[in-house]
């Protein structure tokens, strides 16, 4: 790779470390804001205008507190769980598309970081990863709770991932590449997947609510059963980072999302703005822009279904899961390839 | 560059699978075959181009079937203090037993002359990419794909046979009784 | 099982349809039950900038009345201390000297007046016990303290308008006559 490659790839990749972790940071402090609302409340407003400050102090809060590692627990494992964690769901952010091309002093610049012909199972394979930090902390922690929330968490995401699996393999039937660039590509304009694909998008969405460990399917750690489920004896920032890295999830889970079904950058009448105003720049930065807005939208309906549906029981969870959601999933793929035999020839 | 490559891998993904049969904790022991899996794709993407099936490879093996392997033992709650005693005639018959799988192995590999073949075939083509695996896959060797999943099939609808519950069987076992 | 109240009913579960088992038409009227909310006016009230209003029954805080020259009203009489159910009145009376007519309406006064604010049930019985109209609730709360014997409330945090060297004359002879 020449220099020049090295540092752009470098800048993009701080730049969207940076950008992850502000917006993780920002969806505590958007969760807490939104659970609020729904709730008639006003939520956090006393830190800063509109409480705008709340999550540094909660940030700040975490460093400061006293660090506990239990006495009985598998101690480099319990450190290793968390780093895992949050080491995997910021890994996924590198291959998706955020934006088109930007022209910057005559060198263009595309805004994915790593275009992989095989994008989808990327994500797949981080995703897989990203279940050891939890069992690796929920088992170091030598605890009952912690490790049966481990328990949970393996075999609930487990059992997601197969139905998460068919219904992208019926949206890879329709795109015909993996590589996410190529898929964003197809969907230009106004032509999005989710037109060809309403099913398997809501498969795709339950399931990455469960992958993503939150309510209704957020057994791993629901408080009423398992006191804080597989971060029970977690404190100070290690805690942090296993809150923060579901935040990051959802916010990967969210760009994934519209990336796959949404169009990703794309936005209608894109070549006609094109067209009128001449600069390619300023559709890219409209469709990055477009791009965040259909992501918050996703992040607030993650948070806006936390706030209304109560929490699945585990038998509930596995029978909508094996029963339910796999059988689902092979009849969509089913009806996708003969709808793409049946079209395509 | 590449064979240096090649050698630091390698020596990784040894070393984490003599830890794998070395620790003394199964929970260490899985964790260790986990990190072997993940060279062994690391091995199919630097050396082999073979993205895919790296991938596959990580998202299966390590992101699949140890996370079972992992749940299975947390479930079962084993430590070393648990650990069966193994007699000495056990370990011999297993010193005996992998030696000849070992000797199987390098009989295999002995007369294929790999290293030359590796020169010619991946250099210019990209023989690990999906497409040319596709090509391969449904083509030449579409039997032996086909016939390796209803061989998974089998043991899928086996798994299910075993284990649910045989009531038939249960109430001519109650009858024999009576 | 025969019932032996006629309250007993039966209720039967009906087998869910279809449309009911799929959950999802529950799950959007949910949701859109939580987006209404998510809009409407938020019932909270920022405590320390806004206050809720109080009755004007509301019975809070005491404060030590003066009189329209602005002398102290209570005489010590007790009378208050007698009525409160709770015992957090005491109260030590002193004798007038000349020149402080301007401070005390009568010969006799309280030297000493004490609540203790964590006993104090604010029932009112020493509004309604006071012959001279001296002592009243008023409508502010007692705020929140660190110490349990800040929540002992003497003339200073009692009287109307209090100033500090008004009580200081009263403390120094009191101190002067003990010592005599």
């Amino acid at each position: 790779m020449d220099f020049q490659g090295f540092v752009i790839t470098l800048i993009s990749i701080i730049t969207l470390f940076s950008i992850t972790m502000f917006i993780a940071l920002y969806s505590t402090f958007a969760e807490r804001k939104v659970a609020a609302f729904m709730q008639d409340r006003r939520g956090p407003n006393r830190a800063g205008p509109g409480g705008i400050f709340q999550p540094l102090a909660d940030g700040l809060k975490f460093f400061m507190k006293e660090e506990v590692i239990p006495v009985a627990s598998n101690k480099f494992l319990f450190v290793l769980g968390p780093s895992i964690a949050i080491m995997s769901s910021l890994m996924t952010g590198v291959i998706i598309p955020w934006g088109g091309q930007l022209i910057v002093f005559g060198n263009t610049v595309s805004l994915q970081i790593v275009d992989l012909d095989i994008g989808i199972l990327y994500v797949f394979a981080v995703l897989s990863v990203g279940v050891y930090g939890i069992m690796i902390g929920g088992w170091a922690s030598n605890n009952k709770f912690s490790l049966m929330g481990a328990i949970r968490a393996s075999s609930q995401i487990i059992s997601y991932e197969l139905s998460m699996g068919f219904s992208i393999v019926a949206l890879l039937l329709v795109t015909g590449t993996m590589s996410l660039h190529e898929i964003v590509e197809r969907q230009h304009g106004m032509n999005w997947n989710i037109f060809y694909q309403p099913l398997g998008f809501l498969i795709f969405l339950i399931c990455a609510f469960a992958e993503t460990n939150r309510t209704p399917f957020d057994l791993p750690e629901c408080e009423t059963e398992l006191v804080g489920g597989y971060h029970t004896e977690y404190s100070s920032m290690k805690l942090g980072f296993y809150l923060f890295s579901e935040y990051i999830n959802m916010f990967i889970s969210s760009a994934v999302m519209v990336t796959l079904y949404f169009g990703g950058y794309n936005f209608p009448f894109m070549d006609q703005l094109l067209h009128a105003t001449g600069s390619q720049n300023l559709v890219t930065i409209v469709g990055t822009i477009l791009l965040f807005a259909k992501v918050f939208f996703f992040i607030f309906f993650f948070m806006w279904v936390r706030w209304t549906i109560p929490r699945f029981r585990y038998d509930q969870l596995m029978n909508l899961g094996w029963k339910g959601l796999i059988p689902l999933s092979i009849v969509w793929l089913m009806l996708t390839a003969a709808g793409v035999l049946f079209f395509k020839s | 560059m590449l064979t240096s490559a090649f050698y630091l891998i390698a020596f990784i993904t040894i070393f984490f699978a003599i830890m794998v049969v070395a620790s003394r904790n199964p929970i260490h022991s899985v964790l260790y075959l986990v990190l072997t899996f993940f060279s062994i794709s690391a091995m199919y993407i630097f050396m082999l181009d073979a993205t895919f099936v790296g991938m596959v490879n990580v998202i299966v093996y390590a992101g699949a079937i140890m996370v079972l392997f992992l749940y299975v033992l947390m479930m079962m709650n084993l430590n070393t203090d648990a650990e069966p005693k193994k007699s000495n005639l056990f370990k011999i018959t297993a010193v005996i037993s992998g030696g000849m799988l070992l000797l199987l192995i390098v009989a295999a590999l002995h007369d294929n002359n790999l290293v030359n073949a590796n020169k010619s075939t991946l250099a210019n083509e990209k023989i690990g990419s999906i497409k040319v695996l596709g090509n391969v896959l449904y083509t030449q060797y579409q039997l032996p794909f086909e016939i390796a999943s209803v061989l998974f099939l089998i043991a899928m609808i086996g798994s299910v046979v075993l284990g649910k519950k045989n009531t038939a069987s249960q109430t001519i076992g109650n009858e024999v009784l009576k | 099982m025969q019932s032996f109240s006629s309250k007993k009913k039966v209720i039967e579960q009906k087998k869910m349809t279809l449309l009911e088992r799929l959950y999802l038409p529950a799950i959007f009227q949910g949701l859109g039950i939580t987006l209404k909310h998510f809009f409407k006016k938020k019932t909270t009230i920022n405590y320390p900038e806004q206050k809720r209003s109080v009755a004007a029954a509301f019975r809070g805080l005491h404060v030590l009345k003066r009189d329209e020259k602005g002398a102290e009203r209570c005489t010590a009489c007790g009378l208050c201390a007698v009525a409160c159910p709770a015992e957090a009145i005491t109260m030590e009376a002193g004798e007038r000297r000349a020149g402080e007519e301007h401070l005390y309406r009568e010969e006799k006064y309280a030297i000493k007046y004490e609540i203790n604010m964590l006993r104090c049930i604010f029932c009112g019985f020493c509004e309604d016990a006071c012959p001279k109209d001296a002592i009243y609730l008023e409508t502010t709360f007692a705020p929140a303290n660190y110490d349990r014997n800040d929540f002992i409330y003497g003339k200073d945090r009692l009287v109307e308008g209090f100033k500090r060297d008004e009580i200081v004359p009263p403390v120094v002879r009191t101190l002067e006559e003990a010592n005599l």
